[in-house]
């Protein structure tokens, strides 16, 4: 069952005008943002009750960081021109963008593991200072989110390409929305990078 | 925007204008952080500039200019409890009780 | 996918009934969990009232089962009480009455009301069961740790919750399953709502318990993740060392915590009540909606108000976010601030009235039929005002600073959870069992049950008011015996203890009736109530894809004694 039965998997709706996976995702996308949206707050909140706060460009490196940042702007426009080649039927220029975005998002991770030894070496860990807590946080939570758009990705890559061949539309549409996931993901570090690494 | 007819070419453009102004407003935000001033000063510039680039993101990458109705009021009440969320745990640690 | 749609007959039993995709199987699935959940938590809660009434008297029986670690000789230990305390909060909430009033009921109810073949997402609807059954068992193993379960009250206040024993990280673990269960099942109902409404189904043709479905989505989808990551935090404080919620200098049995301090522990109350405020409306207004439906079918009118009702439910669900440090006036807070949220709190008060008196007026004139899952619904309308008038004392914030942390606290939100949530719930069940079984649950049995409920409920929680009036503390292992303020209302404890035992005397009927009427109850056709909502023009019980034939939607949900028609009811799907 699923297909067959449940309306408006692929077609859209026509007094809503949304399919019901893409209703599904923002609403899901909403609860993230409520989700780092705390997580804001929190920084916020202890930051303003903190006796000193130290600036994070002393402790954490922009230039790694501005790096990711790249990284993952890189990978949201090769994210979207994927969809766009399968909505030009071109499948094999979408299995070149999607790759580029998965080498882009394991690019941005390995980064990441070189930022992070680098301050366990100097022990800088989560309970040196709320700070680095909060950095240590907000960027693992990030990471994680990461790495399931990464697998999210490479099964849209490998096994669920099958898709192509039987319901090309309703593959379209799930690139569609894992992009959406993708792009927020993205948006999240645009957040966090100023916050924890330039103020 | 499951449309198949998409003015593909439009797109492409938009998307590449839109990468390219990420590229510079990242480029302008670390630059900034590196210009001393206070500390005020600096986090409004980061905000607007990261607001800036997060619209970009999510008006045409995630195609919201364009989107639906019910999406978009979905996001307008979420935006106002994230309002809530930000600013009502602040109101508290700036009006504590006074003896 | 597309393979099993001839398949859907033959499908094996595990696939069928264990880990199945209909949403009315999930809906039972949950239904069942959630009571054995919901007694579970009524037994702890029993074992405490023995302590409250007999403070350090052996419990008869069963006191040696609990062992020396918990209960030496069959005396309850301080600690263990707490854990009873805190287990009995967490469980009653995020594992009884949440997953029965949404995941059942919205599960099992708001396809066919609709009028759609399944919910929007039916895979994501079994995991979101399975992930909230894991949670369940997570939560159940942390009773045979050492040093037990969480123990610092469901609230789970930071610092001591971060200083507690390592049944509070198993406590954070479950959240974070519950969590991630609750906000698949709120994406389900959302869409299923907006998307897979029949045609001609317009939003102002859907019937109120729909609304108050979709409402109480949205809060479980905006309210729950903040509680997310404060466990997060809690998590990191307890396991890396941060100190997101230990403030500097704390000390710890007569050591200074190692931790860095420099956090708040105000933080974690803003974050927990950011979900837990909402997290009250996700308890009432599934509550609310079932109920209406009820008392309109057993009314024979129309709802008085339907689009009041709706609004209202809106402006609920919206304010909801705004009034959670209402729970916080104790914290320091400024006046500027808490002037703030105690205005917001009495506003929020005013939807609820409306709801409560739009449900009064639909009974002025009606035929009303006195069934059990009628009984129910008119008891809930004066449970709920109770608990909900006494309720304004504490939003009020010159009056909480006297009632607040008291007994008071505890007599209000019971009122509004159990003889009002649960009988809603108790409604329900009755109300929609035919539809399930096929056959009726036993009326007679069903009385007995609801006026020993009733009695037993009104027992239980209205001395809870008056012994906290007199100023005593919640959460006392003795209930009050030591101090001299408690002296004169202590004797309220053993007349609240035996209304307790008694009330579960009056549930073995319900469970006893819940399994009998399976097989023995009176046969039911498809629409033995004469309802005009969609949920009845299915075939009994609905088969798998439920409509015969794609229904059409011609009229409003509450159509009844229209004049001129030849039944008093005329069914949505009917076309004049």
């Amino acid at each position: 069952m699923s297909l067959e039965i449940i309306p408006y998997t692929i077609e859209v709706r026509e007094d809503t005008g949304v399919n019901n996976a893409k209703l599904g995702i923002w609403l899901f996308l909403t609860s993230e943002v409520m989700l780092f949206g705390a997580l804001f707050s929190s920084y916020v909140f202890l930051r303003i009750g903190a006796a000193s706060w130290p600036e994070g460009s002393s402790i954490l490196n922009i230039p790694m960081a501005t790096l990711n940042t790249a990284f993952l702007i890189t990978s949201s426009i090769t994210m979207v021109m994927s969809w766009l080649s399968l909505v030009e039927k071109n499948f094999s220029a979408y299995k070149k963008y999607m790759l580029v975005t998965i080498l882009l998002g394991l690019a941005f991770l390995v980064v990441k593991y070189f930022e992070y030894s680098a301050k366990f070496e100097h022990h800088l860990y989560p309970s040196t200072n709320t700070f680095l807590g909060l950095y240590f946080l907000m960027t693992g939570l990030h990471v994680l989110h990461v790495i399931g758009g990464l697998i999210m990705n490479i099964y849209l890559l490998l096994p669920g390409a099958k898709m192509w061949q039987s319901y090309p539309e309703r593959f379209t549409n799930r690139v569609e929305t894992a992009g959406l996931y993708w792009h927020f993901v993205d948006l999240v570090w645009i957040f966090l990078f100023p916050i924890l690494y330039l103020l | 925007m499951s449309s198949n007819h998409v003015d593909t070419k439009k797109h492409l453009k938009i998307y590449l204008t839109v990468y390219i102004s990420l590229m510079i407003l990242t480029g302008v935000t670390v630059f900034a952080s590196y210009i001393p001033t206070t500390v005020g000063l600096g986090i409004t510039l980061a905000l607007i500039i990261a607001s800036i680039k997060s619209s970009l993101v999510a008006g045409y990458f995630m195609h919201l200019i364009a989107e639906k109705k019910i999406i978009f009021w979905t996001l307008v009440l979420t935006a106002i409890f994230f309002i809530f969320l930000i600013f009502i745990p602040l109101m508290s640690v700036l009006d504590p009780i006074k003896y | 996918m597309s393979t099993e749609k001839h398949t859907t007959h033959e499908l094996p039993f595990w696939r069928k009934y264990i880990f199945s995709t209909d949403h009315k199987i999930i809906g039972i699935q949950y239904g069942l969990t959630s009571l054995v959940f919901l007694f579970f938590g009524f037994c702890l809660v029993m074992l405490m009232r023995w302590q409250l009434a007999y403070p350090e008297q052996p419990i008869p029986f069963i006191g040696d089962w609990f062992g020396d670690s918990n209960a030496p000789g069959g005396i309850m230990l301080p600690e263990f009480y707490n854990q009873l305390g805190a287990m009995h909060g967490t469980i009653m909430v995020f594992l009884g009455i949440v997953p029965l009033a949404v995941g059942a009921f919205a599960n099992y109810l708001v396809p066919l009301q609709v009028g759609a073949p399944d919910m929007a997402f039916p895979k994501l609807n079994m995991a979101s069961y399975w992930v909230f059954f894991a949670g369940g068992v997570v939560m159940l193993a942390s009773f045979f740790l050492p040093g037990g379960a969480a123990s610092s009250g469901w609230t789970s206040y930071a610092p001591l919750a971060v200083v507690a024993t390592v049944g509070q990280t198993y406590w954070l673990f479950g959240m974070f399953l519950i969590i991630t269960s609750s906000l698949l099942g709120a994406i389900n109902i959302i869409v299923t709502i907006i998307q897979l409404r029949a045609p001609g189904l317009t939003f102002f043709k859907l019937p109120f318990l729909v609304w108050a479905q979709l409402v109480t989505g949205f809060l479980l989808l905006l309210a729950f993740p903040p509680l997310e990551a404060a466990a997060f935090m809690q998590l990191m404080d307890r396991l890396a060392g941060t100190s997101f919620f230990i403030p500097s200098g704390l000390v710890v049995s007569g050591e200074i915590l190692s931790n860095t301090g420099g956090g708040s522990p105000v933080l974690w109350q803003h974050l927990f009540w950011f979900l837990a405020h909402p997290e009250v409306y996700v308890l009432i207004l599934p509550a609310i909606g079932i109920v209406t439906e009820i008392i309109a079918v057993n009314s024979r009118k129309p709802i008085w108000g339907y689009r009041t009702l709706v609004y209202s439910v809106l402006f609920l669900g919206f304010m909801s976010f705004a009034v959670w440090a209402h729970h916080m006036f104790m914290t320091g807070m400024g006046t500027t601030i808490s002037t703030f949220f105690q205005t917001t709190t009495l506003i929020i008060s005013v939807p609820s009235i409306v709801i409560l008196t739009t449900l009064f007026i639909t009974l002025w004139g009606g035929k009303i039929r006195f069934n059990t899952p009628m009984l129910f619904a008119l008891a809930f309308l004066p449970m709920f005002g109770i608990g909900g008038l006494t309720g304004l004392p504490l939003g009020l914030n010159a009056t909480d600073i006297a009632l607040h942390d008291t007994y008071y606290v505890i007599g209000h939100f019971h009122y509004v959870v159990a003889p009002g949530t649960i009988f809603a719930l108790f409604a329900g069940i009755y109300f929609w069992y035919p539809k399930i079984t096929g056959r009726m649950m036993n009326d007679k049995l069903g009385k007995i049950h609801f006026f020993g409920s009733l009695v037993c409920m009104n027992g239980i929680f209205f001395p809870m008011l008056i012994v906290g009036l007199a100023g005593v503390s919640r959460r006392l292992w003795d209930g009050g015996q030591q101090y001299a303020h408690a002296q004169g209302v202590y004797h309220y404890n053993e007349t609240m203890s035996i209304f307790a035992w008694v009330l579960a005397l009056f549930q073995l009927i319900f469970i006893f009736n819940l399994f009998w009427s399976i097989w023995k109850g009176k046969k039911a056709d498809d629409n033995p109530w004469q309802s005009t909502t969609l949920e009845w023009a299915t075939p009994t019980p609905p088969p798998h894809g439920n409509f015969a034939t794609p229904p059409v939607v011609y009229n409003g949900p509450y159509e009844y004694s229209v004049p001129g028609h030849s039944t008093d009811y005329l069914p949505q799907n009917k076309k004049v």
